[in-house]
């Protein structure tokens, strides 16, 4: 069995990786029926879904061309960029209350993202008021 | 040889068809979403399955010219994903 067969055969094993997992955090998304646990299931695209097509780009391009890594741009950009869209995501849904308000944590009075600052106190104060 | 490469053939179509599915869902998801939260997630994981499908058929015709393509998506995606979320958080993007 040459090189080249082993590597056909990775490249078929990631695009079906990629695929099963891009197939369910989709699923997950229409799903699901709360926002915060939604907003779980397509982290699984996001990574290793898109990760495994990428891996398979870059052994295909290996395999039948004369190769590139640049594959690893992408996939770190995607890393790198995930939890925080997610964390704004979040944070939309906590000032939107489409979830249950979560428990004040542990030493602070409130979460971070529903404080408000000292000065911007009585205008935040006439605008829930009005 | 000949057995990998339609394997690698049958995979390819499963994964097109299997990421277009994805995205069909997520577009139900934008439409149906009963809250703004939703909606932005179903585009931001509409932007990845794009990603997706642009690499597949970056390995189906075997060029390279699609990797700038998918590059310059997943920076728009996130930059847009963001705007979004801001501009519903803060009523503004840029303060």
């Amino acid at each position: 069995m040459s090189m080249d067969v082993i590597a056909t055969f990775a490249v078929a094993i990631c695009l079906f990786v990629g695929a099963i997992f891009s197939l369910v955090g989709s699923i997950g998304l229409l799903k699901f029926n709360d926002s915060m646990t939604r907003l779980h299931a397509p982290t699984k695209v996001g990574t290793v879904g898109v990760g495994s097509l990428l891996l398979a780009s870059m052994i295909h391009s290996y395999t039948y061309g004369e190769g590139s890594m640049h594959e690893l741009l992408i996939m770190a950009f995607l890393f790198v960029t995930a939890p925080i869209s997610a964390n704004f995501i979040a944070k939309v849904n906590m000032h939107k209350r489409s979830c249950d308000t979560p428990p004040s944590p542990p030493r602070d009075g409130t979460w971070s993202t529903y404080n408000v600052p000292e000065e911007d106190r009585e205008l935040a104060e006439a605008d829930t008021s009005s | 040889m000949s057995f990998a490469s339609d394997l690698m053939n049958i995979a390819l179509i499963v994964a097109f068809v299997a990421i277009g599915v994805a995205q069909i869902m997520a577009m139900i998801r934008l439409i149906i979403g009963p809250d703004t939260g939703d909606r932005i997630l179903a585009l931001d994981t509409m932007v990845v399955n794009a990603i997706g499908m642009i690499v597949l058929l970056g390995v189906a015709q075997g060029s390279r010219i699609y990797f700038e393509v998918s590059l310059i998506i997943a920076m728009l995606g996130f930059v847009s994903t963001v705007a979004y979320a801001r501009f519903v958080l803060r009523g503004d993007i840029i303060e």
